[in-house]
């Protein structure tokens, strides 16, 4: 592999420049277009477009003896067949509780988002309206921790919400004074759902910051020329001008929670299991390769739609 | 005068803390001569020391630079590629498949790279974990590519015609200087990604091969040792020294995707 | 025998025919300049004969060579771009030397070439400084300096002053000229600024739609020009529209629509009963409170509707008694008792029977 793509980028790029070639070399342009893009393309059509359409053949498959799928096709004397069955997809829309999983982690993903726009919108309208010079280190500031290895931002919040953590027991400590009794935060939805914030806050500050910045200020002074008060003014003027942002913001961060299964598998304990955990189960643990493939598509087809329709959104709003 | 209420403000504050807390303490805790994360009891250096010392962790770093150095260096390589193409030529197809990986939630890519190598006798090894990587990386670095393209001024590239270099030659020494710091930058920037990816490595890894996060995802679940603090922080450390220097060479490439 | 010919070459795109069958012949040390408004082709045709273009008919011939197919890097011709495009990541220096290395000339010589022309552009000094020390002006020069240095058998200058101020550009003209006729290498060069076409060239070609007007030298451009359109690009220009009323010789008489009968010179204008157009250029109009009578001159009465008052010299704008305008020039330049006239004050305006030049439409 790696030495096909060196041989790639070794091959010269020939005439592969100016914005317009002399006739003659018009028509070559094609073959560069395939030296060049070709070597890509190849790569991911290997690595990315094959084993996806492997998995959705694999979730018609049956699973195999010891795990994983069984042959494709079977032999008996009248011949080859195709060994392919819609029983692991009968499975999943009969048994009631995948649809329930689908649609807690739809919940979980949902209060993310609501909570990360609560969160981020406060701090993108702060950035949007700091003079220009400071904005781009707020920006930075705000991307900085997302670099940070993912674990690491995860396991933070075991020891934050553990139960040695010293500011549990502050917190068990105050409700006590209220006569509440003691609360465990880790290993519940509340953790997950804290995690699933956490991760994926970068996501809502950079759009709506994005849209932010570009809301002319003159709006608002006429706004309050006319007699609107500051939360009239957010409501009317501000808010209904960031939807875009807002829109664009809520998908980034919906659609990967959805998929989420190390964030559960850390902070949620059984309680907080989401759909990403139940695939890896059927992968790794139960090993039953297509009920998990039927699971990974019912997500792929979510998260297509989803993305399709915050695109379509995007489009409207833009007329 | 923009508005800024003290209420922004304070939220706002308050958003940055909440951001930087669970950071800042698990880089405290890694001082802290304690097995809990609990009080504070002391300055200690201990951690790190058992760090460098424990075995698997060592192999499980010196894997994840093996299997980034090498996703990064192809990956810059098929990234850069592709980014030139999309900016050069009208490209249906590409696009899609370069950003896909982005776009989608990792766990499936995972998934189904795991029934691919399977399928097709790949072994479950340091192998697949680059192959995985691989496939992901392209599309950053042909964003940051094709952006820095974008941003740089064509007809430098006749002006170098018109002077007599041939199409290849103008490429060499005006394109490519010219967008040298978005490839290092995009390179970086793989190899962060590399190093620092759990769900996609976690289902090509198989059996045999462990990367840092991985060991961290076991010391995580199974017993937390302090040796995770300080694990974290000379991680962090790393990607913040990464990402600074890629910074410098691309500015503007980090602003979010 | 030319350098260059460009024969009947045409350039469509889509729809839209950028450069309609132009065909020119430039001689080998001139300054050529063409001239026209944008979208007019003088660009398109200039990247055609740089190669990043090629004609979907007709044959472009440098020194004989048909130029077909032939890609930009392999042409004896450059470019001063206008934009300049000088390389960021190289030095003044290595930006200048860039042409003697495509040409693989040896190393030793190319430091020496390079102060060379450094020296004729006027840069000495400037060698490790990079694009992005100099100012505009003096990256011009760099600019043109590279395109020079190899001496091509053509040099493009693609609207290589319109970035600078009008002071500059007075200057760096003068400086155009001079090197030009120092090197004698033929310049091809493109602008919209008509004043610049007259200052610079031996001869201009004045191109509108894709198609060139009239080609020639600038004093006959100016006062000759062929067609409407060329004598209204061209300065400012009074444009009489009449008939020819007779026809002796040289002489004719016209009866210009809204005016009334004059007599002219002109040994263009078609018979009797044709309708043409008398172009007639304002300093060429003489106004005053009364003009002398003169059979040589044709003169007539109005009032000053308006007036221009540009420094130098002042355009009044007469209205005829039967409405039509005419534009008259005058100088500031009469000592103390030069008597500018109000707006309403009533004038005669004449020219001489000569002054004009026909035109048919």
């Amino acid at each position: 592999m790696l030495f096909i793509a060196f041989l790639g980028a070794l091959v010269p790029w020939w005439w592969t420049q100016g914005a317009a070639v002399p006739e003659g070399v018009r028509v070559s342009n094609k073959l560069y277009k395939w030296l060049i893009g070709g070597p890509p393309l190849a790569y991911l059509l290997v690595f990315f477009a094959v084993p996806v359409l492997i998995m959705v053949v694999a979730s018609f498959r049956h699973p195999g003896d010891f795990g994983g799928l069984a042959p494709i096709f079977f032999e008996d004397d009248t011949g080859r067949y195709l060994n392919l069955t819609g029983e692991s997809y009968v499975r999943f829309f009969t048994d009631a509780l995948y649809a329930r999983l689908f649609v807690k982690s739809f919940v979980y993903a949902a209060i993310t988002a609501i909570v990360c726009l609560a969160i981020a919108y406060p701090l993108a309208l702060l950035i949007a309206r700091s003079p220009r010079k400071h904005r781009d280190i707020m920006v930075l500031l705000v991307i900085l921790p997302f670099w940070s290895n993912f674990l690491i931002r995860v396991y933070a919040w075991m020891i934050i919400l553990g139960p040695q953590s010293v500011f549990v027991h502050m917190l068990n400590n105050a409700l006590g004074v209220f006569g509440f009794g003691p609360v465990t935060l880790l290993y519940t939805p509340f953790a997950v759902v804290v995690g699933l914030v956490y991760v994926h806050l970068p996501f809502m500050v950079l759009p709506l910051y994005a849209n932010l910045e570009k809301h002319d200020p003159a709006l608002l002074d006429a706004a309050q020329d006319l007699g609107a008060n500051a939360w009239q003014r957010f409501w009317r003027v501000t808010f209904p001008l960031s939807l875009p942002g807002v829109y664009a913001g809520a998908a980034l961060v919906f659609i990967p929670a959805l998929g989420m299964f190390a964030i559960p598998d850390i902070l949620g304990g059984t309680e907080g299991i989401m759909i990403g955990n139940v695939i890896k189960q059927q992968f790794l643990d139960t090993r039953d390769w297509p009920f998990g493939s039927v699971l990974a598509m019912v997500l792929t087809a979510m998260a297509v739609l989803l993305a399709g329709g915050a695109a379509w959104i995007a489009r409207r709003q833009r007329e | 005068m923009r508005r800024r209420s003290p209420l922004l403000w304070l939220a706002a504050f308050l958003a940055y803390a909440f951001l930087y807390a669970p950071l800042v303490i698990v880089v405290a805790y890694s001082f802290n001569d304690s097995r809990l994360n609990a009080e504070w009891v002391g300055f200690t250096l201990s951690w790190y020391q058992k760090l460098f010392q424990n075995e698997k962790m060592l192999v499980a770093a010196r894997n994840s630079l093996i299997i980034g150095l090498t996703a990064s260096v192809v990956s810059t390589v098929l990234g850069t590629m592709a980014g030139y193409a999309m900016y050069r030529f009208r490209t249906r197809l590409l696009p899609v498949l370069v950003l896909a990986p982005i776009a989608i939630p990792e766990i499936l890519m995972g998934v189904s790279l795991l029934i691919f190598f399977v399928l097709v006798g790949i072994s479950l090894g340091m192998i697949s974990i680059i192959l995985a990587h691989i496939a992901f990386c392209v599309g950053f670095v042909a964003i940051v590519v094709r952006a820095r393209l974008a941003g740089m001024d064509e007809t430098l590239i006749e002006a170098a015609r018109d002077l007599g270099a041939t199409p290849w030659q103008a490429f060499r020494l005006i394109t490519l200087p010219l967008i040298m710091p978005g490839v290092m930058a995009g390179a970086l920037m793989a190899f962060t990604l590399s190093i620092d990816d759990f769900v996609i490595t976690f289902f090509t890894a198989g059996v045999g091969s462990s990367t840092l996060p991985l060991q961290i995802y076991t010391m995580v679940k199974i017993s937390v040792t302090p040796e995770v603090n300080a694990v974290s922080t000379l991680l962090m450390a790393l990607t913040l020294a990464l990402i600074l220097i890629a910074s410098r060479l691309s500015p503007g490439a980090f602003r979010g995707r | 025998m030319a350098l260059l010919e460009i024969r009947n070459v045409t350039r469509r795109f889509g729809d839209f025919t950028a450069v309609d069958n132009v065909s020119l012949s430039i001689e080998a040390g001139e300054f050529f300049t063409l001239l026209g408004p944008s979208g007019c082709g003088k660009t398109t045709l200039l990247r055609m004969l740089a190669g990043f273009d090629a004609p979907d008919a007709g044959r472009i011939e440098l020194d004989d060579r048909d130029m077909a197919g032939i890609p930009p890097e392999a042409r004896d011709v450059h470019t001063v771009f206008q934009s300049y495009a000088l390389f960021p990541h190289m030095t003044v220096e290595e930006n200048i030397a860039f042409p003697l290395k495509m040409a693989k000339v040896p190393h030793e010589r190319i430091g020496v070439r390079v102060e060379e022309v450094l020296e004729d552009v006027r840069l000495t000094g400037m060698e490790r400084r990079y694009p992005n020390e100099l100012s505009g002006g003096q990256r011009q020069r760099v600019a043109v300096a590279r395109a020079l240095i190899n001496r091509p058998k053509l040099l493009l200058l693609d609207e290589p002053l319109a970035a600078l101020d009008a002071k500059l550009k007075e200057s760096v003209q003068l400086e155009l000229i001079a090197l030009q006729k120092e090197i004698g290498i033929t310049f091809i060069y493109v602008t919209h600024d008509q004043g610049e076409a007259l200052a610079l060239s031996h001869r201009t070609a004045v191109m509108n739609h894709g198609r060139v007007e009239q080609v020639d030298e600038p004093s006959r451009i100016y006062g000759y020009p062929k067609n409407r359109f060329v004598a209204d690009f061209i300065g400012q220009c009074n444009l009489l529209d009449g008939e020819v009323k007779s026809r002796a010789g040289e002489r004719m008489t016209m009866a210009l629509d809204g005016i009334g009968e004059v007599n002219a010179i002109d040994t263009e204008s078609d018979l009797p009963g044709t309708r043409g157009v008398l172009a007639l250029r304002p300093e060429k109009v003489a106004i005053g409170a009364s003009l002398p009578e003169d059979p040589e001159l044709n003169r007539f009465q109005g009032h000053v509707h308006d007036f221009l008052y540009l420094g130098d010299v002042t355009v009044y704008i007469v209205e005829l008694a039967s409405g039509t305008r005419v534009e008259a020039l005058l100088p500031n330049s009469a000592a103390g008792g030069a008597k500018f006239f109000e707006p309403g004050d009533r004038v005669e305006v004449g020219w001489r029977i000569d002054a004009g030049h026909f035109l048919n439409d």
